[in-house]
């Protein structure tokens, strides 16, 4: 009697709840309509479809003269170059914070730098890259930058969650035996979080591929900085041939993926 | 009782190997350095050095007067109707998408086990385009509608209803398809609808994971909102690229800490409302 009292109480309170959350919900979409001036009525028109199907077509046929494919094929090649250096950056970065922050150089290291990872990662790369282009010019030097200094952000806390995870008992006993720290934790710690570090990174790499494809629109080198060009100075076909770039990079990166992590799981 | 090893038994078995990788791996690197034009002395320069002091200065003191505040939070709130909004129209994409591509609603598979052709290729296509949606940036999607739309609001909304549309629909057609289609079957057999079949079959199953990936995802659409404000897409991000422009570096401070305070509410909120669904 008594526990299918608490129980429809219970019941009831999580009823109370879901209502609470649901018409909070839905009052923050009503509230956001209201402050947006968009005419979403005309969104759904005719005329849209008109305007977003003229636009489509004016991609149509795509640049192909060879010297604008050799630059494509450049920029390609920039984008693959500024992801991959980003990540190994961020990675050697990532491990070098991730010690204090999982408490290696002691506790008075933890918070402060567990703190700066976090701002790392709060700011996206896109806004890394804004900021750098500013000291470091234009190019894809700044966007490899911002790759890095977000996916050191990234990847330092996905490291430290390791390193706090892994057993300390193998680097204890080398460390015992009269090991150095450094060998000590190069062959007793790190051995063990080794798959766990690739597989992040790769993971990152991936993500990293399609940030840097966007991240020239700050300035900063890649397919992104042809794509922005192109398309402030209205040359359709031309952009109609970097986003088709960009979306056999996308794929490209997608499939590679899916048959490595189907081979991993094998 | 083995013998003590000799000295050469205490080398790295593995030396050789790593020895092998890192040499690959430093041959690599040289040209993978000369396309992204890898050269930190470039941020040493007097000139470079004297921009980044100069940007960097005016970061001190933060933007603080009343107006300018109120200006940043009537950005913020915008970049946040314009995720929720961006959401609540990719939502409208994605569960007609997802529903129309879920094999196990076919009606033609009733009793003979396979699809009708049409309806399989059909299936198909729609799948396809879920991936093409969302294969393409949402920022490239933004400088695309701020051509269409001109700047603002409804660029940014656009955008994030075309990409986590396609997002959306594929992750909920994957749900779909790995919740238990038998319920779902069976309705279908007895007689009843689609939907009837969708609502009592499948969907009790997957409420929980639409709704917690449809959460996380709207924390991802208020991150993406204000990157797509530096290309004209309104919010935040668009004020904090003119403050950019005019190099007003204690603008761009208050805007930077406000948006990691976003993030950082929005991660709170997503994770507190996942935690009530479990």
């Amino acid at each position: 009697m008594n526990s299918t009292d608490t129980s429809t109480q219970e019941a009831s309170s999580r009823r109370w709840r879901n209502a609470l959350v649901l018409s909070g919900l839905v009052g923050l979409l009503l509230a956001s309509f209201a402050s947006l001036t968009g005419d979403w009525a005309s969104l759904f028109s005719l005329e849209a479809l008109k305007m977003m199907s003229t636009l489509v077509v004016s991609f149509f046929p795509p640049a192909m003269d060879a010297p604008f494919l050799k630059k494509i094929g450049i920029a390609f090649v920039e984008t693959l170059a500024i992801s991959w250096l980003g990540t190994l950056l961020a990675m050697l970065a990532g491990i070098v914070l991730a010690l204090p922050a999982a408490g290696y150089w002691g506790t008075a290291w933890r918070a402060p730098v567990r703190f700066l990872l976090n701002v790392l990662r709060a700011i996206p790369e896109l806004v890394w890259a804004a900021i750098l282009v500013i000291a470091a010019g234009l190019g894809p030097f700044p966007g490899t930058l911002a790759l890095a200094l977000h996916t050191t952000g990234v990847l330092g806390r996905l490291f430290a969650e390791s390193l706090e995870n892994a057993s300390p008992e193998p680097m204890a006993a080398l460390r015992r035996n009269g090991v150095s720290p450094v060998p000590a934790f190069c062959y007793g710690t790190l051995p063990l979080i080794t798959p766990q570090l690739t597989s992040y990174s790769l993971y990152r790499w991936e993500n990293n591929i399609r940030a840097a494809s966007v991240l020239g629109v700050a300035g900063a080198g890649g397919l992104g900085q042809m794509l922005y060009f192109h398309l402030s100075l209205l040359q359709y076909p031309e952009t109609g041939t970097i986003l088709l770039a960009m979306i056999v990079l996308v794929a490209l990166v997608d499939w590679l993926s899916n048959r490595l992590r189907n081979q991993l799981m094998a | 009782m083995s013998a003590i090893p000799s000295r050469t038994a205490w080398r790295d078995p593995a030396w050789n190997g790593r020895v092998t990788m890192a040499v690959i791996f430093l041959a690599l690197l040289l040209p993978v350095g000369y396309f992204a034009e890898f050269n930190p002395l470039v941020l040493f320069e007097a000139s470079s050095l004297r921009a980044a002091k100069q940007f960097l200065s005016t970061f001190i003191p933060p933007a603080h007067s009343a107006e300018f505040l109120k200006l940043a939070a009537e950005a913020t709130w915008k970049t946040v109707a314009i995720a929720t909004v961006g959401i609540f129209f990719a939502l409208m994409i994605a569960i007609p998408l997802s529903l129309a591509a879920n094999q196990s609603l076919s009606i033609s598979m009733i009793g003979v086990n396979r699809m009708c052709f049409f309806c399989h290729s059909l299936r198909y296509a729609i799948r396809w385009l879920l991936i093409g949606l969302r294969s393409i940036p949402e920022l490239v999607w933004a400088l695309l509608f701020v051509r269409a739309v001109g700047l603002g609001d409804t660029a940014g909304v656009m955008a994030i209803a075309l990409t986590y549309g396609g997002m959306l629909g594929k992750v909920f057609m994957e749900i779909f398809e790995s919740a238990e289609a038998e319920p779902t079957r069976a309705l279908l057999r007895n007689g009843a609808g689609r939907l009837q079949a969708f609502f009592y079959g499948a969907l009790p199953a997957c409420l929980p994971e639409l709704v917690s990936y449809t959460v996380y995802r709207w924390e991802c659409a208020i991150r993406a909102s204000v990157i797509m404000g530096f290309v004209g897409a309104g919010g935040l991000g668009q004020q904090m690229e003119l403050s950019m422009r005019m190099l007003a570096g204690g603008e761009v401070f208050t805007f930077l800490a406000i948006f990691v305070l976003l993030v950082w509410i929005a991660d709170l909120i997503s994770k507190a409302l996942r935690r009530t669904l479990d």
